[in-house]
Formats: C-alpha cells, sequence, structure tokens
C-alpha cells in the first residue's frame, strides 16, 4: 500500500534536516538551556541549604538566648533570695544588739542608780550619824551644863534603881 | 480553587475556539474544493480518494482548490542527470513535463511512445509538501530554542519569562520524568537527541492538525527513520550485559535457548517497528477520522449533519490535540526506556520481560 512504502526523496531530506537540527539544538540550544537549568536548580538547592542552615542556627541561638536568659533570671532570684537573707539577718542582728545594748545600758544604769542610792544611803546615814552626834553632843553639853536638873537626873535614875 | 476552576473553563473555551475555526476552516476549504471540482470535472465525490490526497505527500503544497503553491521539482536519473524545476510546470503540462510524468505524485520517466518508461528509475529527491514542512518545523524550532537560550541568558538567575516559562516546563518534564527515571546517571549524554525527538514530533504533529498542512508525522518514512535512530544510538551504547540478554538469557533452561533468541531478536527489531507503526498509525488515523466526518457533509449534503458533524469534528480536533502530545511523549518516553535498557548496569533487565 502506497502509505507504507517510504519514499526515498523524503527520508533523505529528512536524515539530512533532523541530523543538523539535533547538531543545531544540541549546540545552540539545549546547552545553554540544560546548563542554566542546572545552574539555576543548584542555586536554589545551594538557597533552600542555606536557608536551612540559618533556620537552625537561629533555632540554636534562640535556645543559647533562652538558656542565658534562664540562667539570668536564676542568677537574679538568687541574688534577691541572698541579699533577702542578709538584709533579714542584718535586721535581726541589729535588733538583738539594740536589744542587748539596751539591756546592757538598763543594767548599767540600775547599777549606776544602785550605787548612787548605796553612796546617798551611806551619806546619809553617815550625815545622820554627825548630825545625831552633834544633836547628842549639844544636847549631853546643855544637859550637863544644868547641873541640878543632872542632880536630879541622877537622883531619879538612882531612886529608879532602888525600886528595882 | 475557583481560580484554578476559571482558567480551566478559558483553556478549554480557547482550545474549542482553536478547534472550531480549524473545523470551519477545513469545511470552508472541502467545501470550496470539492464544489470546484464538481462543477470542473462532474466527477462523484470520492471519499477514499480525497483522504488519501490529503494525509499522502504532494508535489505542491495546496491550501484549497486553485490556492497551490509550487514546489521545487528535484529529479535524478542517470541517462539526464539532476535536474530542478518548479512543479507548476506539472500542472502546466497536465502532469508532463520534459519527459517526466507525474502519475499520482510517483515521477516515472515518459519512453518515446507516450508510455511509462519502467526501465528507468527516477531518483526523486523533490521539496515536497512534506520536505517543505519538516524544513518549517525545523525553522520554526530552530527560532523557537535559541529565543528560549537567549531569554535564559537574558533571565540569567531570574524567573522564566515569556515563551521561556512555556518551553521551560516541558524542558523540565522530559529531563526529570522521562529521561532521568528511565535511563539513569548516564542521562546527561542523550539528551540532546531525546528533546530534539520530543518537540521535532510535538511541532510536527500540530503543524500537521493546522488546515492545509502537511501530514509529516503520519508518514511512515519520517516514523520510520526516528525509529532507525533510536535503534541505532540503542544498540551502539548497549552494554555486555544487553548483548549477553540477547545470547543467553538467565534461568532459561539450554534446550529453550533456541527459541530465546527467536523471540529476543524478534523484540529487538519490534521494538523500532512498534514505533514506527504507533507514531503513524495514530497520526493518520486522527487525520482520516476528522476527513472521513467531514466527508460525511458532502455524502449527505444536508445541513443537519453538517451540524452534527461540526461538532464531531470538534471534538475530534480536540483529542488530536491531546494526542498530539501524547504521541510525543511516549516516543520520548519509549525510546529513553529502549536506552535504559540497553546500557542498565545491573541484570534487573532480565527481570523486566
Amino acid at each position: 500500500m502506497e502509505l507504507l512504502t517510504p519514499a526515498i526523496g523524503l527520508l533523505f531530506w529528512m536524515a539530512l534536516v533532523f541530523g543538523i537540527l539535533v547538531f543545531f539544538l544540541k549546540k545552540f540550544a539545549w546547552k545553554p538551556i540544560l546548563s542554566s537549568l542546572k545552574e539555576r536548580e543548584d542555586s536554589i538547592e545551594s538557597a533552600l541549604r542555606l536557608a536551612e542552615e540559618t533556620r537552625a542556627e537561629m533555632a540554636k541561638l534562640k535556645s543559647d538566648n533562652d538558656k542565658i536568659l534562664a540562667e539570668a533570671r536564676a542568677e537574679r532570684d538568687k541574688m534577691i533570695r541572698d541579699a533577702k537573707g542578709i538584709t533579714d539577718k542584718m535586721i535581726a542582728d541589729a535588733k538583738e544588739k539594740a536589744v542587748a545594748e539596751g539591756n546592757k545600758i538598763i543594767s548599767d544604769a540600775r547599777e549606776a542608780i544602785q550605787q548612787e542610792k548605796t553612796a546617798m544611803v551611806a551619806q546619809i546615814k553617815k550625815d545622820m550619824a554627825s548630825f545625831s552626834i552633834e544633836i547628842a553632843e549639844k544636847v549631853i553639853r546643855r544637859e550637863l551644863s544644868d547641873k541640878k536638873s543632872q542632880e536630879a537626873l541622877v537622883s531619879t535614875l538612882i531612886s529608879e534603881a532602888n525600886l528595882n | 480553587m475557583l481560580r484554578t476552576i476559571t482558567s480551566k473553563l478559558l483553556l478549554i473555551l480557547s482550545l474549542s475556539v482553536f478547534s472550531i475555526s480549524f473545523s470551519f476552516a477545513q469545511e470552508g476549504h472541502e467545501a470550496h474544493h470539492e464544489s470546484k471540482e464538481a462543477a470542473h470535472e462532474e466527477e462523484k465525490f470520492d471519499i477514499g480518494q480525497m483522504i488519501m490526497h490529503h494525509i499522502s505527500d504532494s508535489h505542491e503544497w495546496e491550501f484549497a482548490h486553485g490556492l497551490v503553491i509550487p514546489l521545487p521539482v528535484i529529479l535524478y536519473t542517470e541517462a539526464n542527470g539532476l535536474e530542478i524545476f518548479s512543479s507548476s510546470r506539472f500542472a502546466e503540462g497536465n502532469g508532463v513535463y520534459n519527459g517526466y510524468i507525474n502519475n499520482h505524485e510517483h515521477i516515472h520517466r515518459l519512453n518515446p511512445q507516450g508510455g511509462l518508461d519502467e526501465e528507468v528509475h527516477v531518483w526523486d529527491f523533490s521539496i515536497t509538501k512534506n520536505v517543505a514542512s519538516l524544513l518549517l518545523s525545523a525553522v520554526i524550532l530552530i527560532l523557537l530554542m535559541t529565543t528560549v537560550a537567549k531569554s535564559f541568558n537574558k533571565n540569567h538567575g531570574k524567573a522564566p519569562k515569556g515563551i521561556q516559562s512555556f518551553v521551560e516546563p516541558i524542558i523540565f518534564f522530559i529531563r526529570d520524568e522521562v529521561v532521568k527515571p528511565n535511563i539513569g546517571a548516564k542521562y546527561e549524554r542523550y539528551l540532546p537527541y531525546l528533546l530534539t525527538l520530543f518537540f521535532f514530533i510535538l511541532i510536527n504533529n500540530l503543524l500537521g492538525l493546522i488546515p492545509g498542512g502537511a501530514n509529516l508525522t503520519g508518514n511512515i518514512t519520517i516514523t520510520l527513520f526516528l525509529a532507525v535512530v533510536t535503534f541505532v544510538i540503542t544498540h551502539i551504547n548497549a552494554n555486555k550485559h544487553y548483548w549477553l540478554h540477547l545470547v543467553k538469557p538467565e534461568g532459561v533452561p539450554t534446550l529453550m535457548l533456541p527459541l530465546m533468541w527467536v523471540v529476543e531478536i524478534a523484540g529487538v527489531f519490534m521494538k523500532p517497528m512498534s514505533l514506527t507503526i504507533r507514531l503513524f498509525a495514530n497520526i493518520t488515523a486522527g487525520h482520516i477520522i476528522i476527513l472521513s466526518l467531514l466527508g460525511l457533509i458532502f455524502i449527505f449534503k444536508s445541513f443537519a449533519v453538517g451540524g452534527v458533524v461540526t461538532l464531531f469534528t470538534l471534538f475530534m480536533n480536540a483529542i488530536e490535540l491531546l494526542v498530539a502530545f501524547l504521541q510525543a511523549f511516549i516516543f520520548t518516553l519509549l525510546t529513553s526506556m529502549y536506552i535504559g535498557s540497553a546500557i542498565e548496569d545491573s541484570h534487573e533487565a532480565d527481570h523486566g520481560h
């Protein structure tokens, strides 16, 4: 059948044209196209890889930051706690010291008062004694100056003694 | 979602409009052609002849009756040497010129008595309709691909633009979905041939769908040539495993070997044969169906039939458009599979059958 018979002329032209086509397109079309496709793919791939790496780095940085932040927070808490402890201790110490001081002052004062009192009492005793002696001296001196009464007294006393 | 649906609808609509214009143009062409023929020659409409005329090669490019582009006729005979003249000389001389006769697109030498001279073999290297279409497709391909290559250089490292963004996904598809999985690591060596093959078949399939276009990929010479090129490339690059597999397939009893040889060798030649016939038959059949449908109009000479046939032709044109892409894809896919099986290192090929 006519349709199934290859034509020699067409075959010749086909071989020529197709050969030229393959050669020409290979050199001037496929080579630049495929190489730039490959280049683009490579650049996309490297960009993607870079993005992935950057993301990982960011995640690492973030976790580092978080860690540092947490550490700082813990440090701060500790410092506050320590400071509070120190303050409390200082206050307690001061209180204690004040109480002790007060007590000491009070006891000192008490002691001083006691001493003053004792000294006063001693002075009073001394004064009283001297007063008494003075009075007694004066009394005695007057009594003794009055001979009669002395004699009367003596006689009274003797009489009383006689009664006993 | 809505956008994709809208764009799909638009695509379908534009394809339909495209096909309508095709079928109308074709119809118009047919009508014009046939009515004139009828008027001039009072000939009965022969649908078989009409179809054969449209799908066969011709020495002139006839778009419509009267609208003919004459093409150069190049002949070589031992006695007369090389002779080049326009095909319009045949038209003027009622098929005879300078001792040659164009007998149904077969050129013969006339003997002095006026009959066909069977002794003299005429080598016909004419630029026929198919050759002209072949040259046209080559020019289109070269222009298209160099433009794309240029825009690749211009848009270096940028997103694709213009025609580049249409061709680029196809190149990607051929490379990543067709060639790479079938050929394997050494795919880059065969990629230029396979890309050329794909685009050559595609462009010529599409050119063949245009009314008045030549039926190039539906010509057995072209498909045979492509299949033979594939066959040669496959067998030049075939490795030890491939040949060994032909001579001594693994796991076959010695007694069965002669039978296996017959089967294997038949298989080797069956592959290019199937490639040849698949493309040829698909494209030719598509053309025959469309032409038969349109021929019905001139058989029944009825408006109702014309309307129905137009719808059918529209549908067929859409299918042919699909087939144009599909056949180019299949030819490329099978070629890469054949090359891949011939250069495969492992014994996987043995289990593939």
